[in-house]
């Protein structure tokens, strides 16, 4: 069977770069890739338990990945939050599909 | 001071819960909660969303779970201080401990019960560098007395309910109200967003979209904000007063400074015995404690809220003998005087 695991990379709050591999079968999203490897204090990330209401799992998208598009309430939740750019996602809005290898992300500072 | 048996601090549903486990073993709650109402994240974030994990409900929205919790407890006639946060907790030389929150209110209980959940919510504040110096001065975060905006200049800012909310309710107290949102779209009810593009065309709301606050200014007191909208040069409004409305986020807050054992945001806890703190007397359950193999889920605090109260009761209580009791046989006796209990058989003889 074909390995599901994709690799991604994330950049912390601190910074640090981590290459890690992302499980694409166990319906994750980004968010909870993020906790699963506790790369943000629990308490920090995934707040609202991800539906799109809280933005702590805000992500800047850095590679040039297709994403699937941002829904309404993503959408509304980003023009709400702070330090929003342009690439600005909600991780818990991404979930994790095969065509997302080599995706890297910059977790928003916590607000 | 409020006196009670087990002082809870957090009005989700884990503290509801523990007021009926409490009650059963006949002791006495009181709740403290920052939120203005009970039922925490359930119904301040998500009260319309459904929830498929509560045992014996395939489906339940959030705020009808709190409803039910509420209902669930009534006849143990818990105490609520609410709109309130659990600010400082000293331990009086009888054991027990006075809690005091941000306004003063004073709590006195044997037993402390922290439900916090992710702690208390605070208001989001937008990033603008001296926006601190102007809070009370003009910055107001939660609208508490809207008598004090009448006749006066105010800028809102947001994009939910609560900015549209309050942009209505304002438009007719204030002398001028306007309404900041970074985007041309709300995402509050179709109503709301419709009432003021109504008031909007009638000139009693003044709307600037797609913008943001980028400064305040002012000598002691907001005077004026700047709003800058995208690819333009940014504007001065003339205000009394700013009010930032984007939601509130929870923080851990004042709790972290109990000397409580913390880990990873939350408190640590026995959970081999009684989900106790490192401070005897204080439990932590719910959302708001760690320990091995810990999962936050509302099932998981109500089982964590029935053996705290186990554990309650016997440092109430020393030595006293004890067996649990099922409510379908014992019933339940609640402080209001009313008994719920199992119908009796009926025998009847066949002739």
């Amino acid at each position: 069977m074909e390995n599901p695991d994709i690799n991604i990379t994330i950049i912390d709050r601190d910074r640090v770069k981590h290459q890690i591999e992302a499980p694409t079968d166990m319906a994750m999203n980004l968010m909870e890739v993020v906790r699963s490897y506790e790369l943000a204090p629990e308490g920090t990330i995934g707040i609202c338990g991800g539906m799109a209401m809280c933005a702590s799992c805000q992500c800047y998208v850095l590679s040039e990945t297709e994403l699937p598009e941002m829904q309404d309430d993503e959408e509304a939740m980003l023009s709400e939050a702070f330090n929003v750019k342009d690439n600005s996602r909600l991780g818990c809005q991404i979930q994790m599909t095969p065509e997302m290898e080599g995706l890297e992300i910059e977790l928003a500072p916590e607000s | 001071m409020i006196t009670t048996d087990i002082l809870i601090i957090g009005a989700g549903p884990t503290g509801l819960f523990t007021v009926f486990e409490a009650g059963l073993l006949k002791l006495k709650c009181h709740l403290i909660d920052a939120l203005p109402q009970p039922g925490g994240q359930c119904t301040e974030l998500y009260p319309k969303k459904p929830i498929y994990d509560i045992p014996a409900y395939p489906e339940i929205l959030a705020g009808d779970l709190t409803d039910k919790l509420m209902e669930q407890c009534k006849q143990f006639e818990p105490g609520f201080t609410l709109g309130e946060r659990a600010e400082t907790i000293e331990k009086q030389d009888d054991g027990s401990f006075i809690v005091i929150t941000n306004k003063g209110t004073k709590h006195q209980a044997p037993i402390v019960a922290i439900a916090g959940g992710l702690g208390s919510f605070e208001p989001r504040k937008p990033l603008i560098h001296n926006i601190t110096d102007f809070e009370d001065k003009g910055v107001e975060y939660i609208i508490k007395e809207p008598e004090l905006y009448r006749d006066k200049k105010v800028v809102i800012a947001g994009g939910g309910d609560s900015a549209l909310d309050w942009s209505i309710f304002l438009s007719d107290i204030a002398e001028s109200v306007t309404l900041i949102h970074r985007r041309n779209e709300f995402r509050g009810h179709l109503d709301s967003v419709e009432k003021v593009q109504e008031l909007k065309n009638k000139g009693k709301i003044n709307l600037i979209t797609p913008a943001e606050i980028t400064a305040i200014n002012g000598n002691g007191k907001v005077e004026s904000v700047e709003v800058t909208k995208k690819d333009e040069e940014p504007i001065i409004v003339e205000t009394d007063h700013f009010i930032p409305l984007f939601g509130l986020s929870p923080k851990l807050g004042p709790i972290a400074n109990w000397g409580l054992e913390i880990e990873k945001n939350a408190i640590k806890v026995d959970n081999a015995l009684d989900y106790q703190t490192n401070i005897p007397g204080i439990f932590a359950i719910g959302d708001v404690n760690t320990y091995p193999g810990k999962l936050k889920l509302i099932l998981c605090g109500f089982h964590e809220a029935t053996l705290m109260c186990q554990a309650a009761y016997k440092i109430l209580n020393p030595g006293k003998r004890y067996v649990l009791k099922y409510t379908t046989v014992s019933g339940v006796n609640g402080f209001d005087g009313t008994r719920k209990e199992a119908p009796k058989a009926v025998v009847k003889a066949i002739d």
